[in-house]
């Protein structure tokens, strides 16, 4: 059958929208009756993703693709791009800029998150072009 | 008993089906049909917020009346610690203690009292324990019914340590069939209760098999024979010391008591169904695993703001701060300062988010899913109500589940008979929201 698609845009500008699409694809996940479970990993694998194309790639699109069997979701931002992915993906490294660590944001464990609440992840990064991040989670 | 019991209720012959309801409902349980505003029985949650807001008094709460107390051989009032803040110039609790009997009740028990005794035991089980972090507390019924229906993931973070009011209730049964040699059944507990999810809680309980509380008078029922009673007993001298709990037993009626009453700093609490969500939104997420314990009331300011309750709960609040002053911090305490088997829930919180699910598998789901993202498109996002949804989603939704027809949007309606008949009088008339105006 035929994937359900969804798509977001992500705004850059504006911090206090992020968290939007990934509680909007936490809904649809639910709605559709995966698991509390599932859904709650896609929501917080979406989430970090989001938080990151907020403080760091200048915001970015989500394009979630689903079946019974795979949920595949893009994460991309035409950014600065990540010049060490090996750096970026250990926990407790950060570049995010003080402002937003007063919020509590930036503690280095965006992308190990991702990975963790994943099963499949793939970076895809070039400086000064942008960051996409292929991720993919599989119900059974 | 139905499995899902409300006590929620409506008056048909007051409700108008205007939309201030179904704009309120956090679960969006609420649709309009016929001109009467229906509840969707397993959406409901019982938070009381369509009492609240509804302008024409149709959302009632099925509670007992004192008729009742003759179904009992002996009765015991539960004054659930809000009620104390709902009198104005009071300057001792004792007044409503006293009181109380003189309603017909033959004994009464402070809910505060056992609210005590749960502080202790929530101190004791978060130091021995080792539970889930952040642990949320499950003493507001509507934020354990939300949890179920929205959050079924947190219900591992739940504390599973049953709310003051059960707790006052078996206390209170024991007292009284040692006292008068009856049976159990023979005693009649009555909670004088400041919402409806509590006496949803009674008749279809969650974590316990039965609940201890018989009936349930709400407080603005029982608030103007209750002030009657009151009066001139200050001047009494048979004014017997009743009261016998502290600072942390009455704390629990406002927002912040029951957090504060783990002795905790690392302790956060949320009022308002609103922002109980929030925050377990960012529970969900994992943002607040560093919290130790998480207070929730649906009500905004915590008991004191439930919607069976008589006066305003800011006002309720600031008089409770004044009773309590003096009060000991705390008068009652568990025996041995362990945690006693009983208090915990007995049976396991289940899961209730099927009702979340737009088909029963999957496939047909993700279909009436693509068939809602083309409805949403062509619905004109006012979120109106006018087609008795809270939301041109909730409509698409309703439509996909075949409760509802594409064309119960009144804007959807048009178009289809300007598509019949495109005379001039149909096209001249544009709604409002859709109107140039001459700025423009």
């Amino acid at each position: 059958m035929e994937p359900l698609k969804l798509h977001f845009d992500v705004s850059g500008s504006d911090f206090t929208c992020a968290g939007e699409a990934s509680g909007n694809i936490k809904k649809a996940l639910k709605e559709i009756g995966f698991s509390a479970a599932l859904t709650r990993n896609v929501a917080i694998a979406v989430y970090e993703g989001e938080i990151n194309m907020v403080i760091h790639g200048g915001g970015g699109q989500i394009d979630v693709e689903i079946t019974p069997e795979c949920i595949s979701i893009v994460l991309a931002d035409q950014g600065p791009g990540i010049p060490d992915i090996a750096l970026a993906m250990q926990e407790g490294y950060s570049t995010a800029p003080e402002n937003v660590r007063q919020l509590g944001f930036g503690a280095g464990m965006g992308l190990p998150n991702i990975k963790k609440y994943t099963d499949e992840m793939i970076i895809e990064s070039e400086v000064g072009k942008g960051t996409t991040i292929r991720l993919k989670v599989f119900p059974q | 008993m139905d499995k899902y019991f409300h006590s929620v209720r409506l008056d048909k012959d007051k409700c108008r089906g205007c939309t201030n309801c179904l704009k309120h409902c956090p679960t969006q349980a609420i649709r309009v049909r016929a001109g009467k505003a229906i509840i969707l029985k397993e959406r409901c949650i019982d938070c009381g917020e369509c009492i609240r807001v509804c302008p024409h008094h149709a959302k009632i709460a099925s509670s007992d009346s004192l008729d009742r107390l003759k179904d009992y051989k002996y009765t015991v009032a539960l004054p659930a610690p809000a009620l104390y803040g709902q009198f104005n110039n009071l300057n001792d609790i004792n007044i409503i203690l006293n009181a109380l009997p003189k309603l017909g009740f033959d004994a009464v028990f402070e809910v505060s009292k056992a609210a005590e005794l749960i502080s202790e035991a929530t101190r004791l089980f978060m130091e021995t324990q080792a539970p889930t972090k952040p642990v949320i507390s499950s003493a507001c019924p509507a934020v354990v019914r939300l949890i179920r229906v929205c959050f079924p993931e947190l219900i591992e973070n739940m504390l599973l340590i049953n709310a003051p009011v059960e707790e006052a209730g078996r206390i209170a049964r024991e007292k009284a069939v040692q006292k008068t040699g009856f049976k159990p059944e023979d005693i009649g507990i009555f909670f004088i209760t400041p919402c409806p999810a509590k006496i949803t809680s009674f008749k279809q309980p969650i974590g316990v098999d039965k609940s201890n509380i018989d009936c349930a008078i709400s407080i603005k029922d029982i608030y103007p024979v209750l002030l009657k009673a009151m009066e001139h007993m200050d001047e009494s001298d048979e004014l017997k010391a009743m009261h016998e709990s502290g600072v942390i037993g009455l704390s629990w009626a406002t927002s912040g008591g029951e957090a504060s009453g783990t002795l905790n700093d690392n302790a956060l609490a949320a009022d308002g169904i609103e922002n109980c969500m929030k925050i377990l939104e960012e529970v969900e997420r994992g943002n607040l695993d560093s919290i130790d314990f998480i207070e929730l009331n649906a009500c905004q300011g915590g008991c004191v703001g439930g919607s069976l309750t008589a006066e305003n709960p800011f006002i309720a609040k600031t008089r409770l701060l004044k009773l309590r002053k003096y009060n000991p911090i705390a008068c009652n305490h568990l025996p041995q300062k362990s945690l006693p088997d009983h208090l915990f829930c007995k049976t396991p919180i289940e899961p209730c988010d099927d009702v979340m699910k737009l088909a029963d598998n999957m496939k047909e789901a993700m279909e009436r899913m693509n068939k809602m993202k083309e409805l949403i498109k062509i619905f004109p996002g006012l979120d109106c109500g006018t087609c008795g949804a809270p939301s041109c989603k909730a409509l698409a939704e309703d439509v996909v589940r075949g409760f509802a027809s594409e064309t119960d949007c009144v804007f959807r309606a048009r178009e289809e008979l300007q598509d019949i008949d495109d005379s001039a009088a149909l096209s001249n008339i544009i709604p409002a929201p859709f109107r140039e105006t001459k700025e423009d």
